[in-house]
């Protein structure tokens, strides 16, 4: 076990490493003329321009400007965005924000998902299991673009339940409708993934030993057959939280959160290399880490699985 | 092992991560509804040093913390506010400013002239970098100022320390006069000192000589009549109090807290639930339903922003004016206004914005009105290209119009035009700089200070900032320059109508439609009004309870 984890995190700062040069080889592919873009339509007078370029490295070439930003990197240092505010800052304002919202957003759509899609599976072709498949099909089928601002519209302004913007800092409250919207994003394919695995395990052979020893119904479904089905479901929910972070643009932006999804908009906007790479590089970490704790949750839930 | 207590363990990941989810969670609700205080919305601005600050958003923030040494009436004629007067000499060369007394920043410190000397100083110093250094190059000396690249971009060789750190043309002759020497006469300076740049900065804000202390710009001290509360909340507010016994002034509210909104829609949304008690500029999409939304506390009111299509000189089947003037006719601009922005724009029928002092309805005449039959039979007789192209920035909400620009070209012309979405404006300028063939460039512009040379001399000029098309014209620069140097204001004007009239003859844009500030408030104020620069008169705006 603790082999396994440390030959896993050895390969995680290669990963890393990759990963970045990668997004800073895309990003430095992209970039045009970041201090135009920064400006938008206004001019820039030639001094500027020099003093910006120099401060930057805007100049310099592609492994030039690598090396400086690792070199800051290795340090602790993530460097300046382009309007001159540290990286560090706008890392340590973002991501507990959008960590929060992703954290409530998977907790959401895993009990929707896990108690809806055991019931689904339980009365299978029955009316709840028909209405859900209906439902999940609905919500498949709606980009977030269209829910998030729907729902802030109909619950937000209409009916007035919620506030319609979370803004910076907000409350569980506050964040409780993007979180939903978010949900809904990922709860479809979670109650789905639950509903036939349950349906196929209900089947198996020790569901009938456990239910010929004498066990209650309840308590097979509940242990045996629950722990069996939720290998694939932890898979998906990890793979989820990734996405969940990352995929917090269009939601983010629609309920007025600050968060990364946000800055990299800004970033990719500005063609701000630094920043989208600052950014890229901690979401690297985020997926990496939840993918070692998913594979080390599948030893928790089958004991058959060991590592070595 | 961890294989024995699975639920244990999955009750407390979850456990976890609720927490997680809920701690830090601080209180927005930090209710104002006692106080008597309101907010406005805004984007992030991108800074808010004055020098630095070109984009609306920083502009209004730095409104409520400074008081401007003029601001301009119904007329838009410069008035002095923290000046008691600003007198040229008899060339309009040496123009002196004469502050007013008793005015302090909000450390307490008295503002003399030399604040202001400092502040300009910083701004016009070429390696500083800042954005609003191009104001200050009518100051004799500017050049010094500024370092130029011995060997290009590209070059190996650094550029060289500039000559100078200080404007010759600016100096403080006593604690409350300012003398500032030109380069070259201008009667409307007045005006110019109306933008942003020339606030005034405390000595506080410089950690040494023409070197800005760190932290400064989060917690930014001004003259104004509000101060700030606390520092700048990044992408999340900047609130500002009121500051006791202001001098000048006073405004009826106790502080605005300037709500950071990321998309234009979300502030809407709260503006419309009542969580936001101004928005400046109501997206496109809002406007529909904004009526309904807001009843009467939807408004319009004029702006200066004037968007057209500039033709690029660089592509040789633009040259016959013939073509120019068909394109023009066979747009028919009241149809776009009305169907496109609901009536959020006016047509432009000239080549500066209405606001200006000098402005004539129409001289573009003939050329900008609507006449499909005539726009056939002129492109026909100059054999005009049977393919045309509008390049856009598609990061701008620019799609609708030009498509339906297009769509009455075709429609008029009988050729084919297509809009082309570029991802952002500095690739459209990157390829109009490789003279690549873009077809007519969509282009807008909001004015620095009302004057008519605002949008003459940037635009349409030779050396002009934003003549991306490379229009260039020896008597239209001759009388824009003209026009500066005139001994008055009024004389000033007449060389400007003159210029505007060789625009009109040879059509090298086309000018589209004015943009108008659009923009709603709460219930919970009232006496709102955006003026020219897209800002809220913060003066008279007042809570109704």
């Amino acid at each position: 076990m603790f082999r396994y984890i440390v030959r896993r995190l050895l390969q995680m700062v290669l990963t890393f490493f990759g990963a970045t040069f990668v997004v800073f080889a895309l990003v430095f592919a992209n970039q045009d003329d970041p201090l135009q873009a920064l400006a938008g339509e206004r001019p820039i007078t030639e001094s500027q321009r020099l003093a910006l370029t120099e401060r930057y490295h805007l100049d310099e070439g592609f492994f030039t400007q690598y090396g400086y930003y690792m070199k800051g990197l290795l340090t602790g240092d993530f460097g300046e965005s382009l309007t001159q505010r540290k990286i560090a800052d706008l890392l340590a304002d973002a991501w507990p924000t959008t960590a929060r919202l992703a954290l409530l957003a998977l907790v959401i759509a895993a009990v929707i998902a896990i108690s809806a899609g055991v019931f689904s599976a339980l009365r299978r072709g029955g009316v709840f299991d028909n209405v859900t498949l209906v439902a999940t099909l609905i919500i498949l089928a709606m980009p977030i673009v269209v829910i998030a601002p729907l729902a802030q519209l109909v619950f937000g302004i209409q009916l007035g339940w919620f506030p319609p913007t979370s803004g910076a800092d907000p409350s569980l409250w506050a964040l409780f409708l993007p979180a939903l919207v978010l949900a809904s994003s990922v709860l479809a394919t979670q109650l789905r993934v639950t509903r036939t695995s349950v349906a196929e395990n209900l089947r198996s052979d020790y569901v009938r030993t456990a239910r010929a020893k004498g066990l209650s119904y309840r308590r097979v479904v509940s242990v045996h057959v629950l722990r069996n089905s939720l290998i694939p479901v932890i898979t998906l929910i990890g793979v989820d939280l990734g996405q969940l972070m990352a995929g917090a643009i269009v939601t983010e932006g629609v309920f007025n959160i600050p968060g990364v999804g946000f800055n990299l908009v800004r970033a990719i906007r500005t063609e701000d290399g630094p920043l989208v790479v600052g950014f890229v590089s901690v979401l690297v970490i985020v997926f990496l880490v939840v993918n070692l704790l998913v594979d080390l949750l599948y030893a928790a839930l089958d004991p058959r699985i060991r590592y070595e | 092992m961890l294989g024995k207590s699975p639920w244990k363990m999955a009750v407390g990941a979850t456990a976890i991560a609720l927490l997680a989810a809920g701690c830090g969670s601080g209180d927005s609700e930090e209710s104002t509804a006692t106080s008597n205080t309101v907010s406005i919305g805004i984007a992030e601005p991108q800074h808010l040093i004055p020098t630095n600050t070109t984009e609306s958003n920083g502009a209004e923030v730095l409104a409520s913390l400074f008081y401007p040494l003029v601001d301009f009436n119904e007329q838009n004629e410069p008035v002095e506010v923290a000046a008691e007067s600003i007198t040229p000499d008899k060339t309009n060369t040496t123009w002196t400013v004469k502050l007013k007394p008793g005015f302090t920043f909000h450390n307490g410190e008295p503002v003399i002239a030399q604040n202001y000397v400092d502040a300009w100083n910083y701004g016009a110093y070429g390696p500083n970098g800042q954005g609003g250094s191009y104001f200050f190059s009518s100051i004799a000396g500017y050049a010094d100022l500024q370092s130029k690249d011995p060997d290009g971009e590209e070059g190996p060789q650094k550029a060289p320390d500039p000559k100078a750190k200080k404007l010759t043309g600016l100096k403080a002759v006593d604690d409350s006069t300012i003398e500032i020497k030109l380069a070259a006469p201008f009667a409307s300076f007045k005006s110019v000192l109306g933008y942003t740049v020339f606030y005034p900065l405390p000595k506080a804000a410089f950690s040494a000589d023409g070197v800005l202390a760190e932290g400064f710009e989060d917690a930014i001290i001004g003259n104004g009549p509000f101060k700030m509360k606390g520092t700048w909340q990044h992408d999340a507010q900047i609130q500002v109090e009121k500051v006791a016994d202001f001098k000048g002034q006073v405004p009826k509210i106790d502080g605005i807290t300037w709500k950071i909104y990321q998309e234009d829609s979300a502030q809407y949304a709260d503006l419309v639930a009542g969580n936001l008690d101004v928005q400046t500029q109501i997206p496109i999409e809002s406007l529909a339903s904004a009526s309904a939304d807001l009843g009467d506390r939807f408004q319009k009111s004029p702006n200066s922003t004037f968007q057209f299509v500039g033709f690029p000189t660089f592509q040789k089947e633009f040259s016959d004016v013939r073509v120019r003037q068909a394109i023009s006719m066979a747009i028919n601009r009241q149809e776009i206004t009305d169907q496109v922005f609901l009536g959020s724009q006016t047509p432009a029928t000239s080549f500066v914005s209405p606001v200006v002092a000098g402005y004539r309805e129409n001289t573009c005449g003939d050329n900008c009105k609507y006449d499909p039959a005539k726009a056939k039979e002129l492109y026909t007789a100059a054999k005009g290209p049977a393919e045309l192209k509008i390049t856009y920035n598609a990061d701008g909400p620019h799609k609708a119009w030009v498509d339906a620009t297009c769509n009455q070209i075709k429609a008029a012309l009988g050729v084919n035009c297509t809009g082309v979405g570029e991802p952002k404006f500095a690739d459209l300028l990157t390829k109009v700089e490789k003279k690549e063939p873009v077809g007519l460039i969509r282009l807008g512009w909001i004015m620095d200070y009302p004057l008519m040379e605002n949008y003459l001399g940037p635009l349409y000029s030779t050396e002009g900032s934003s003549n991306y098309y490379g229009y260039s014209n020896a008597d239209f620069d001759r009388l824009v320059e003209e026009g500066r140097s005139a001994a008055t204001p009024e004389e000033a004007i007449a060389k400007w109508q003159q210029a505007e009239d060789i625009l009109a003859k040879e059509m090298p844009v086309i000018p589209l439609r004015n943009a108008q500030n659009v923009f709603g408030y709460s219930e919970n104020v009232t006496n709102v009004s955006v003026d020219l620069f897209q800002k809220v008169n913060l003066y008279e705006i007042e809570r109704t309870s």
